[in-house]
């Protein structure tokens, strides 16, 4: 019978000939990478907890600081400065203040076909590339750093069918939003999403990654794409080569099918407090606004910052709202200063930082305060997410957010560009 | 008989002929510079006094640094109390995220030769560089300027520093004020005005100047002076008319006491953990292993030292397992300094480059550290527990040295 | 002539405002909320020690370093009636005054003061420690009228006609 890509690419870690949904198998993980999240508990758990500490492959390890960075706290030092310590000592790849976890592994590991545990729940971004990314806890992270291996029970695999292209103005994320809108927080629990069709197929590695690094905000353990010429393209670029090019048989097996007519997608929002809360962008249009942030995992490459400062050039950041514009990676950022953007930023009063997960983490850096609102193009908006309890955070895409920006409250890019 | 500097532009303010150091005198003040850290003291005391208006809201200046970007959940509650006071008052004069207050105060040119400016900041000395009379205050007596216009200030004594010759490489004006403070001690200048003049001082650009006027207060000093001459009008696009030029100290002017320096015997200085006046040689400091190094402040986050810093780094990568903060002191600053290429090469060198405001300097966020963990900075603190625990170690230095220092992975200085 | 008493705790030189009030705490909302923290670079236990009429005995330049108005008013919201040091840094000064925080500068009194024992201090006279009398300087007149008007904000109410 037929496999999807998914369960190749967990077949092929388990050195099995096959696998099917509701199977559990032993694997050989391709790689770990864990952020300054949860790693200082991982290095606490093997110097106390393991018999006989040992890493399978420190070459399979990549230990990344992108969530408090710079540093915030003595507390946050103490946690960094344990796992470079431990970095340092077994000779694991080390990245501090390079970029957000999920923007270096695709810039520099990830390779179609390769099975990928993250401690951080977008791990499921890495489907872009057609491997198979998940994200996982301390201790299986750890499990996984002893022993190279981890369980898996095989999910079932939901088929996305996109077809025809984005209308002018609407972009991968209002795509995302609209679906994790329509199936629910929980639609794909445990479940793969996997998107093909001619929409899919057409897709850049960038808007690849958009839909991929949102697919846990529906539940989903992973998300994927086929591997075809332009992600051999992407890591090529790069140095590397593909584990496995795989894509979905014929007669592979789906625990359920939904279509997505690319040309009716229109701008939306996420609603305070629930990521699924979407809505027509119009439907909020006027809410003011305190905070606007373009960056993260999901929205922070060249891409959507070409589109911010599009729209900044020969305007000015509304006078009380404040700005954050944070480029996923130190190449993102290179980028942009070659392109002239970050000048366009900073002309605009925008507020522009280093590259880390900023606003998104909401933890240490543009938090925001009592009451306050925010429109981010982050992963989530869980109450409390940004800063205070009382605080409102809009998901939108990156025109949504720089649109709201200037005008101070929230606003499309069209209805910017027609005053 | 002849008049210091301070004596000078006091006596001008008040329309005395004269005045003496220890003579209690009311000054009018020229401009207030109030700050977001402590904006909603300012905003409390202001009303507990019952005033109900601002004597003149042209003349202050509110600036958001401390707090850009926000780190705390409370924190954006002081973006919200000085908006308010802003809009009740008539302020027109408010920046939000444009960088650091004593950058912004002469580079937006709200500072003249021969004005007398007060700020709820220590820093606020740096406006000496321009040839204004400029000194930090508390809150409470900000609350009163705000609604009088005056405040009393006993006349200071002056100390006269020259430095003549021509600085070696590799030593900047940063070098020159540690020195400085390492031989008056920190509070060698308490009370008194710092005038300097000299051969070095005129061949030194304005932004220099402001790191020296900047320190002034680690010695404990009142003010900080410079005579503004042509560098100073091409820097506040002015003509100097005749009042600012005549801000030099008399021949027969009464001085505390002369300290002079050959700039040709200078060399790159570190202040040690954890004063700002334990002053040593980088080269016996050399070796020292280091974990962090942060480029900026008001101290040294102007372009010349980001383009010291880039100099050193041109080609290089910063040492692995080190972090580079750097934080431009401007947004204007930080966009000259994209233009020219600075940031691109201090970013290839892998530095984190982040939005102008005070950043690590005040030791909220920013590159906070932990136990064991030592930083070499270009601001101007290094006391206790500044920038994270108190078993945390600050060192003080130039950006050249800081620079060297990022790329080896210990102390160093440029050869 | 104001006379008081006091037990005394020792500080060394150089006691700047950010080990008096570390910066992280300056977004909290009152000098109550800060209180607890005052001096934890240094001496973590000490804020919840110090008891209303206490004295802080210290060396030179006390108060160097930052304007943060927040270190007397501190330094006096956790009960403390004045400060005896061999020099103060300036700004320190002024907003002490301000604040109605006493402040003294005496030469000699640190190089023999025991942490832990009582002190009296007369006002523009003297302190009396061990039976033995340490001179202390008058205040300048305006700084007098500051304080004898109970602090500047009470100065500058008096001005507006309020009170």
């Amino acid at each position: 019978m037929g496999m999807t890509i998914a369960e190749k690419i967990i077949a092929l870690a388990a050195g099995v000939p096959e696998v099917k949904p509701g199977d559990i198998h032993t694997v050989n993980l391709d790689r770990m990478m864990t952020n300054d999240g949860t790693t200082h508990l991982t290095v606490d758990m093997y110097y106390n907890k393991i018999k006989n500490p040992h890493i399978a492959d420190t070459k399979k390890m990549v230990f990344i600081v992108d969530h408090n960075v710079p540093s915030d706290s003595p507390k946050t030092a103490a946690s960094q400065k344990k796992m470079r310590d431990f970095a340092k000592a077994h000779k694991i790849d080390f990245w501090e203040g390079q970029g957000v976890c999920h923007q270096i592994m695709m810039e520099h590991y990830v390779c179609p076909g390769e099975l990928i545990f993250g401690a951080d729940s977008h791990t499921c971004t890495y489907g872009a590339l057609g491997a198979f990314g998940t994200g996982v806890g301390c201790t299986d992270l750890l499990y996984g750093m002893v022993t190279g291996t981890s369980w898996v029970l095989v999910p079932e695999t939901v088929k996305f069918s996109l077809t025809g292209q984005l209308p002018e103005g609407v972009y991968p994320r209002d795509l995302m939003l609209t679906i994790i809108g329509e199936i629910g927080a929980n639609g794909c629990n445990y479940q793969v999403m996997e998107f093909c069709g001619d929409g899919a197929e057409a897709m850049s590695i960038n808007d690849r990654m958009v839909l991929c690094n949102l697919a846990v905000e529906a539940g989903a353990k992973s998300a994927v794409f086929a591997a075809d010429e332009k992600a051999l393209e992407y890591i090529r670029a790069r140095g590397r080569e593909p584990k496995a090019m795989f894509a979905s048989d014929g007669d592979a097996v789906y625990a359920r099918e939904y279509t997505f007519d690319l040309a009716k997608i229109q701008p939306v929002a996420a609603r305070p407090d629930f990521v699924d809360d979407v809505v027509p962008a119009k439907e909020v249009c006027g809410v003011r606004i305190d905070e606007a942030f373009l960056g993260s995992c999901n929205n922070g490459r060249i891409d959507e910052l070409r589109v911010g400062a599009a729209l900044l050039k020969g305007r000015k950041v509304a006078g009380h709202v404040r700005f954050l514009v944070v480029p996923a990676s130190q190449a993102v950022y290179l980028q942009a200063l070659e392109e002239g953007l970050i000048t366009t930023f900073m002309e605009s009063g925008a507020i522009v930082m280093n590259p880390n997960c900023s606003v998104c983490w909401g933890s240490c850096q543009g938090v925001i305060g009592e009451n306050e609102v925010l429109i981010s193009t982050g992963t989530r908006n869980f109450k409390g997410r940004a800063g205070h309890p009382s605080s409102k955070v809009y998901l939108g895409s990156a025109a949504t957010v720089t649109a709201s920006a200037i005008k101070g409250e929230i606003c499309t890019a069209d209805m910017l560009c027609c005053n | 008989m002849g008049q210091t500097v301070i004596e000078k532009i006091i006596a001008h303010n008040i329309g005395a002929a004269q005045v003496n150091p220890g003579d209690i005198v009311t000054v009018n003040v020229d401009r207030v510079m109030i700050h977001d850290i402590f904006m909603p003291f300012v905003a409390d005391k202001f009303a507990e006094m019952g005033f109900q208006k601002l004597w003149d809201p042209d003349k202050v200046v509110l600036i958001y640094d401390h707090l850009v970007p926000a780190s705390q959940l409370d924190d954006t509650r002081h973006f919200r109390v000085g908006d308010a006071f802003a809009a009740t008052y008539g302020m027109t004069h408010v920046h939000r995220s444009d960088g650091i207050c004593h950058q912004l105060m002469t580079e937006a040119g709200y500072v003249k030769p021969g004005d007398v400016v007060f700020g709820t900041d220590s820093h606020t000395t740096t406006y000496g560089c321009v040839g204004a009379f400029s000194s930090g205050i508390g809150y409470t007596e900000m609350a009163s300027i705000l609604g009088t216009g005056t405040m009393w200030i006993k006349v200071p004594e002056t100390i006269k520093v020259v430095i003549d010759g021509v600085l070696p490489t590799g030593v900047m004006s940063k070098d020159i004020i540690l020195r400085l403070i390492g031989d008056l001690g920190a509070d060698g200048a308490t009370y008194r005005a710092l005038e300097f003049s000299g051969s070095a001082v005129a061949a030194m650009s304005v932004a220099s100047r402001m790191t020296i006027a900047n320190m002034a207060i680690e010695a404990g000093a009142k003010c900080a002076l410079f005579t503004p001459d042509e560098k100073t009008a091409e820097y506040c696009e002015i003509t100097l008319d005749d009042f600012p030029r005549s801000l030099y100290g008399d021949g027969d002017a009464s001085y505390l006491n002369t300290v002079t320096y050959q700039a040709e015997d200078l060399v790159p200085v570190m202040a040690c953990p954890s004063q700002v006046d334990k002053i040593r040689n980088v080269s016996d400091l050399a070796g020292t292993v280091i974990d962090q190094v942060f480029i900026g402040s008001c101290t040294n986050g102007r372009l010349e030292d980001l383009q010291a810093a880039a100099k050193v780094l041109a080609g290089k990568k910063v040492a692995p397992f080190v972090k580079l903060i750097v934080t431009p002191a401007s947004r204007k600053i930080y966009q000259e300094a994209v233009a020219c290429g600075a940031i691109k090469t201090l970013v290839e060198a892998g530095a984190m480059v982040t939005h102008p405001g005070c950043g690590l300097c005040c030791g909220r966020t920013g590159g906070i550290l932990s136990d064991g963990e030592r930083v070499v900075a270009t601001n101007n603190r290094n006391f206790l527990g500044r920038m994270g625990t108190s078993k945390v170690e600050i060192y003080l230095a130039s950006p050249a040295t800081a620079a060297a220092s990022a790329a080896a992975g210990k102390i160093t200085g440029i050869y | 002539m104001e006379q008081f008493t006091g037990k005394v705790w020792v500080l060394g030189d150089d006691i700047d405002t950010d080990i008096i009030i570390p910066t992280e705490y300056l977004a909290l909302k009152t000098i109550d909320d800060m209180k607890q923290y005052g001096f934890s670079p240094l001496r973590p236990e000490l804020a919840a020690q110090i008891q209303e009429g206490d004295i802080i005995v210290a060396g030179k330049n006390f108060g160097c370093g930052s304007s943060r108005e927040q270190a007397p008013e501190i330094i006096k919201a956790l009960g403390i009636q004045c400060v005896i040091a061999r020099s103060f840094a300036r700004i320190f000064f002024r907003n002490s005054i301000n604040n109605g925080l006493l402040l003294i500068e005496q030469p000699d009194l640190y190089d023999v003061m025991k942490e832990g024992e009582a002190i009296t201090v007369t006002v523009n006279q003297d302190i009396d420690y061990q039976g033995k009398q340490y001179p202390i300087a008058s205040l300048p007149d305006n700084l007098v009228e500051i304080i004898q008007a109970g602090g500047l904000v009470k100065a500058m109410r008096k001005l507006n006609g309020l009170d």
